[in-house]
């Protein structure tokens, strides 16, 4: 349903059967389908492990861990039984790939959660897909049914002797279920509050087994890896961030769209040239680099390497790669206030610091926009952001603390243009940009 | 499990592996501030007010659910951590109505003390607060939302303590709210447990809500007067134009075998002692009908008729009706002056419990009943019969507990399908009525499987369930009123390794009521009626032929040979369905709180006072003593102990020799030391506790302490450890032989969660949550 | 009880792909709820009896997910996301003129029970944004006269028996 582009500079790994009805499994197969599987069934899962480890894969879910890394933390024998899951609950504002991948290719992530259990020796997967993306959830269900239909998964699959059992989970609606632990949670059929770790869900997840929890885009990288081997994905990218990640672009920009780019590739060029610039030869403003969680980058920042150690050097993060472009049309209170509404709306309440804080948080900054704003705002705003930070129970009290540090940091000026009864400098000049 | 040491505050400690960081601070006095951490609950780290520094973590770590490891250094003082805290302080205050003025909670508030502590005073918060209206959601349970900090304390011991679950959280976010089922009402067991375990003033009672701030309150510990269990509470007592009213009933200190347990009788129906229904002047029937008179003319005349009596008929012609509730000294007297002033073995009380049979059974073997506090830390217990959940709220309390947190394997033997099958690891549902049967298996009779082949208890099931309760080591066995006689000792004999047994009574001091020789048979300490015993020795000559039971005394007095009943805090008429008019030729005298069905037929009524309102033991189910202090204060009644001593006096018997005050070392008490406040009391403590205080009141309670103790084996207890306030295990096998009875003497009070006796029916919180129980549901409320 | 052919089998189904029967219960309350239009005080008592639950924890689930809803709504629940993508691209403007044009606001029902409105968080469709959801359906690259469309098909398609 939602339209694709396309860019030169791409490189297709996770896209390639993007509009090839690849839903279909006969096109699939036809298109390299379930042939990284029966390649991993001849391995050990070490071996598996140590090839993805190599590959230079990382978490594409927000965090960047080594997908293999994260693998060898399941212990080999268990008296539980150990799972695999794969993250779908994309909600991270800026952020629609997982989205496309469902969409247009349900088998890779299909085959990525099979060889991620072949790895771990788990023998149940459960693909949580968010409960907005209904018809996603059909296309699964559908995807899962053909799959086990010509017995690629069920008892004995491949005729290998390995039984695996994969199911389609639906969320109701809640951004902290795309959380971890939280995830589990939900899927044990709870309120998605997040688990206390230590135990980390590799060793005490799902119903007390071990767990391994991967992005939808992580887990559909996994079968062209096996397939192409780990030195070519990782000589994709650049070192320690191997191979292609999407990219979510959004916001004011000629050529919004999703674009599968090599990993380190420039974020200027990004926005210039893969993205066609801002409309209007407006100027840029700044950037949310890799959804709303990441702290804002100015437009003299943009010249960095898109991958996760450039972009935490440069003082913000690679996130879940969503990328937002601002003009400078965009007033910066404003942009701050709806960040954390959402993370206000979203804050599953359990902990203080993260309850009260985004809600102090959107009280004082609606205030603010809305006029009636105190210098003392401006630094008790940055207060209460600083006393979240690193202090709340899960990391989302983290994705509302960082950015809101981050607007008031670089944007302070703005803020206090905002004071004294001011209406809103922004309020006249930003027409709503229609296209 | 191996020692650990780590370094908290430049402090080196050592703590087992598996201690929690919060827990091993503790232990050195370090104080890491929390309000979701509530030990033996779940963990939750949700509050964040207990984040310290560990060196190594870049991060802040909340102390409640680390758990210690070797080498670590820890923080809890730091300014980053101090800063973490104010913060969280800020925080909720932002949102919360600091209305502590009219809280009930002003002044035991833990949010309050964290404020003070981290000076959270400035606050940087302008907008407008998030106000909801107060809801009650039962007859003593009010919520207030906006005060609540989501500690999630309630919902944990309603659920996993309480095992009820009728709290919930809904909504999320800033939305999260505490509430319970359709938002407005809670079907529960009304234990309060919610509302004590409250850090803040957001769970508040009904029954004490508005009506005293917590310092102008005194505390007074001592125990429940109403099930069998003996939990430890603290009544909270105010000056009322009557004396002292007690306002609030708690366990908040943890003291006392129940830790902070309460159920709803414990917690709120101490309110039965201000019943207006309450008697408060002695009465005398004059023409037929019960008048008020003066004290003196009501011992005057009692003591006259009892002396007459006896002169004339003999004791045999006088009867004697304990009580359950009354303390063991009332008790202990009481059977001395039935036996040594009255002359009469006629003496009984209602029996719950085959408490003589167990003393025959275990008779010379010690270490074979279990203390309330064993069931917490017992490997294994066998429930054979009763509903705990209902009849024994602290036995079913301990049950749980040591289940979940020590994974105690229960079995359970029960007719019902009671609520504790719940934790069971074995559940055979008998028969109605085939409790015997069930102890005769159990003891290796297959013949008796017969009878217990039921439902979900198979002849495969109930032989597995033996061979796993023989393969328990350590095992505690509780047993219900149905297993009586023979049946005890066919239990006690079975082949249970080093098993611990408990029998089931019902009422607060039924217990001490069988220990201190309330039987017409049997002397304190379960003693046989031998010229030679203990007693007789001590007291004097004393009848030796056995008296009569209750039913047999109004026979008697219906073939007119009973002249006379004295009845102490019982109601026969009622319990036993006696005819009151069976007593109408006989002089009948009956100290009672209310005008009971035997009062009513009373020829003398005295007022008494309840065991809220006065001192001395209580011995619960188990056999744990403990002490009973006094709270609360009633003009105008007097304890059973004054009464029963004042009767005596009035029958011309030297009161000295029932009652041995007067003897004693005089001893300094401090006060010539010019004693700093405390120290006068310490010191007369340690003199009371050795028996060296001069006890200069024949009203003195203690002075017949003394007594039991020298004369009752079982009660060779710690007098220091008593006075303590601590519970000591009486051992019923060092007592005497004990004695076979009518199994029909034995009538279960069919007490529940909310009733409890006459007293039960005086208590307005118990009577407003049956109604309230009755009453149809509200309707539903969405979740906003 | 009151459940489609469909539903039966899709529960049914599900109860085989979990070791506990109560993980079933969130994508079950969706699909309840599709079914009846709300989650009910009968259909959370009936969920709760499947699934050894008690009704309160029936509730504290269903109150913590935002698509859930306990109360009655519109045939078709407009949905506009304002969130950061949406909101550089106009959709604060989409949801005021929803306002106005349906004559309800935030989370309210118009009176011939037709459709509903709602500012929503993210919906995944920055790239295309600004979106809107009606029901499960993304409506995407929205401008205010392609809202009308939008909203001018479904009332026609309303007027039909469905
Ligand atoms: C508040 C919050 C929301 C998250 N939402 C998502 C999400 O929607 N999708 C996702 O894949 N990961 C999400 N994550 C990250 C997951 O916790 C987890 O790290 C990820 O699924 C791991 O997969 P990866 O290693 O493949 O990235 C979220 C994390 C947090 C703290
Ligand atoms: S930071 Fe705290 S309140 Fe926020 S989502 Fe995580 S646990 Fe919930
Ligand atoms: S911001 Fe609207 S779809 Fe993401």
């Amino acid at each position: 349903m939602a339209s694709l582009v396309s860019h030169p500079d791409e490189i297709r790994v996770v896209t390639k059967r993007f509009g090839q009805g690849a839903t279909d499994l006969d096109r699939y197969l036809a298109l390299d389908g379930y042939q990284a599987i029966q390649k991993a069934l001849a391995m050990t899962p070490d071996d598996i492990i140590t090839l993805v480890k190599n590959s230079g894969l990382r978490g594409r879910g927000g965090a960047g861990f080594n997908t293999g890394m994260k693998w060898s933390f399941v212990p080999k024998q268990s008296a539980k039984p150990k799972y695999v899951l794969c993250n779908g609950d994309e909600s991270e504002p800026g952020t629609c790939k997982d989205r496309l991948i469902f969409e247009h290719d349900p088998h890779s992530v299909i085959e990525g959660v099979m060889i991620a259990a072949l790895a771990v020796g788990s023998h149940t997967g459960y693909i949580y897909i968010r409960g907005e993306y209904r018809y996603l959830s059909v296309i699964m269900q559908r995807a899962l049914k053909d799959a086990y239909a010509r017995g690629f998964l069920g008892k004995n699959i491949f005729g290998s002797g390995y039984d695996l059992d994969i199911y389609w989970h639906g969320g109701a609606g809640a951004y902290e279920v795309g959380e971890e632990s939280a995830l589990m949670e939900s899927l044990e059929g709870k309120r998605g509050i997040p688990r206390i770790r230590p135990p980390f869900p590799a060793v005490v997840g799902l119903w007390g087994g071990p767990t391994v929890i991967n992005n939808a885009e992580t887990l559909a990288s996994v079968p062209p890896i096996i397939l192409g081997g780990p030195d070519w994905y990782a000589n994709l990218g650049t070192p320690k961030n191997g191979g292609t990640r999407m990219f979510c672009l959004s916001g004011h920009l000629n050529r919004p769209g999703v674009y599968e780019l090599p990993m380190g590739y420039n974020l200027k060029k990004m926005i210039y040239e893969v993205g066609g610039g801002i409309p209007g030869g407006r100027a840029l403003k700044a950037v949310v680099p890799g959804g709303s969680s990441t702290p804002i980058l100015l437009a003299d920042e943009i010249d960095v390497a898109m991958d996760f150690d450039s972009l935490a050097k440069a003082g913000s993060m690679l996130g879940s790669g969503g990328v937002v472009v601002l003009d400078d049309t965009t007033c910066m209170v404003k942009f701050a206030l709806r960040t954390i509404k959402f993370y206000q709306h979203e804050s599953c309440g359990w902990c203080i610091p993260c309850r009260e804080g985004t809600d102090w948080l959107k009280k004082t900054l609606t205030r603010f926009h809305a006029g009636a704003g105190m210098k003392k705002d401006i630094d008790n705003i940055y207060y209460l952001a600083e006393n979240m930070l690193g202090k709340t129970f899960c990391p989302l009290g983290d994705a509302a603390a960082m950015p809101t540090m981050a607007f008031v940091k670089k944007f302070r000026k703005e803020f206090e243009d905002h004071l004294d009864g001011k209406p809103c400098p922004f309020e006249k000049a930003a027409e709503p940009v229609m296209v | 499990m191996a020692d650990l040491t780590l370094t908290v505050d430049g402090k080196k400690l050592t703590a087992p592996a598996g201690t929690l960081l919060i827990e091993a601070c503790k232990s050195v006095g370090i104080e890491v501030p929390s309000f979701c951490y509530y030990p033996n609950l779940s963990l939750q780290g949700a509050c964040r007010m207990c984040l310290v520094k560990i060196e190594k973590m870049p991060k802040l770590q909340t102390a409640c659910t680390t758990v210690i490891s070797e080498g670590m250094v820890v923080a809890t003082d730091s300014d980053e951590v101090r800063q973490a805290r104010k913060s969280m302080v800020e925080l909720l205050l932002g949102n919360h109505p600091l209305d502590c003025p009219v809280c009930d909670a002003g002044g035991e508030c833990e949010l309050q003390d964290m404020a003070f502590s981290y000076g959270a005073a400035e606050s940087k918060f302008m907008e407008a607060k998030n106000h909801k209206d107060e809801q009650q959601w039962s007859p003593v349970v009010y919520f207030d939302r906006p005060r609540c900090i989501l500690c999630y304390r309630c919902v944990r011991v309603c659920g996993e303590g309480m095992d009820v679950w009728a709290l919930g959280v809904q909504n999320r976010g800033v939305s999260s709210v505490i509430a319970p089922n359709k938002q407005d009402h809670l079907e529960c067991e009304e234990c309060g447990m919610c509302i004590d375990i409250c850090p803040v003033g957001a769970l508040t009672s009904g029954a004490y809500r508005y009506k005293t701030r917590p310092w102008e309150m005194n505390h007074i510990g001592t125990t429940c007067t109403h099930c069998a269990d003996g939990c430890k509470t603290t009544l909270g007592v105010r000056r009322s134009d009557t004396g002292m009213e007690i306002v609030r009933g708690d366990n908040r200190d943890k003291s006392g075998i129940n830790n902070d347990f309460l159920c709803i009788k414990g917690r709120y129906a101490f309110d039965f002692a201000h019943s207006t229904e309450r008697l408060t002047q002695p009465l005398i029937r004059k023409d037929g009908k019960l008048s008020p008179a003066t004290w003196e003319e009501a011992f005057a005349l009692a003591g006259k008729n009892f002396a007459e009596i006896r002169t004339a008929h003999g004791g045999e012609a006088i009867g004697v009706v304990g009580s359950s509730r009354t303390t063991n000294e009332e008790n202990y007297l009481l059977s001395k002056f039935a036996r040594m002033v009255l002359g009469t073995n006629n003496v009984d009380h209602h029996r719950t419990a085959d408490f003589p049979a167990l003393a025959a059974a275990l008779r010379g073997k010690s270490g074979q009943t279990a203390s309330m506090r064993d069931v917490l830390s017992a490997p294994a217990i066998l429930l054979i019969g009763n509903n705990p959940t209902e009849q024994h709220p602290l036995l079913a309390w301990q049950i749980r507990s040591n289940v979940r947190l020590r994974r105690a394997k229960l079995y359970v033997v029960n007719s019902q399908p009671i609520k504790l099958r719940r934790q069971a690891a074995g559940f055979a549902q008998i028969p109605a009525g085939a409790e015997a049967h069930a102890v005769a298996f159990l003891a290796g009779d297959d013949a008796a499987l017969d009878h217990l082949v039921h439902q979900s208890a198979t002849r495969e099931s109930l032989l597995a369930l033996r061979d796993k309760l023989r393969a328990e080591t350590g095992l505690v066995v509780a047993f219900s009123s149905e297993i009586r006689g023979a049946d005890v000792a066919r239990l006690v004999h079975s082949k249970f390794a080093g098993a611990k047994f408990i029998a089931l009574a019902d009422y607060a001091n039924s217990r001490g009521a069988a220990d201190m020789g309330l039987y017409p048979d049997l002397l304190p300490g379960y003693e046989p009626l031998t010229t030679d015993s203990r007693f007789a020795q001590e007291w004097g000559t004393l009848p030796t032929v056995p008296g009569l039971t209750v039913p047999a005394m109004a026979a008697a007095a219906k073939a007119g040979t009973l002249k006379a009943l004295y009845v102490v805090g019982a109601n026969p008429v009622a319990r036993f369905g006696l005819d009151p008019f069976a007593f109408s030729g006989s002089f009948v005298v009956v100290q009672d709180m209310f005008l009971t069905e035997t009062a009513l037929m009373a020829d003398i009524v005295l007022p008494a006072a309840n065991a809220y309102e006065k001192s001395g033991t209580f011995t619960n189910t188990c056999g744990d003593l403990q002490l009973v202090k006094k709270a609360g204060e009633v003009a105008g009644v007097k304890s059973d102990f004054e009464m029963i001593v004042r009767i005596a006096d009035a029958m011309g018997f030297e009161v000295r020799k029932l009652v041995p005050f007067g003897g004693g070392t005089h001893a300094d008490m401090g006060q010539s030391r010019g004693a700093q406040s405390g120290e006068a009391d310490r010191h007369s403590v340690w003199l009371e506790a050795h028996g060296l205080e001069p006890r200069m009141s024949p009203f003195d309670p203690v002075a017949i302490f003394d007594e039991i103790q020298r004369l009752v084996p079982s009660y060779h207890v710690s007098r220091l450890d008593l006075l303590a306030g601590n519970d000591q295990h009486t051992d019923i096998g060092e007592a005497g032989p004990g004695a076979a009875h009518d199994p029909n003497l034995i009538i279960p009070a069919n007490d529940d969660l909310f009733s409890s006796g006459t007293l039960g029916r005086y208590s307005h919180t118990l009577n407003s949550v049956m109604e309230n129980k009755n009453a149809p549901a509200p309707s539903e409320v969405g979740a906003d | 009880m009151f459940f489609s052919d469909e539903f039966e089998a899709r529960f049914a189904d599900m109860l085989t792909h979990y070791p506990t029967r109560r993980s079933t219960l969130v994508p079950t309350l969706l699909y309840a709820q599709d079914e009846i239009g709300y989650l009910s005080d009968e259909v959370v008592a009936e969920l709760a009896q499947r699934l050894d639950l008690n009704e309160l924890e029936v509730r504290n689930v269903i109150s913590y997910y935002s698509m859930l809803v306990t109360k009655p709504r519109g045939k078709y629940n407009i949905q506009v996301c304002t969130n950061i993508a949406c909101m550089l691209k106009g959709g604060e403007e989409l949801l005021d003129h929803c306002k106005h044009k349906l004559g309800i606001g935030h989370k309210e029902t118009t009176p011939d029970g037709e459709f509903s409105l709602e500012e929503v968080e993210c919906i995944g469709a920055c790239s295309w944004a600004p979106a809107i959801q009606v029901n499960y359906d993304f409506h995407e690259n929205l401008t205010v006269q392609k809202m009308d469309e939008v909203l001018d098909d479904y009332k026609k398609k309303g007027g039909e028996i469905l």
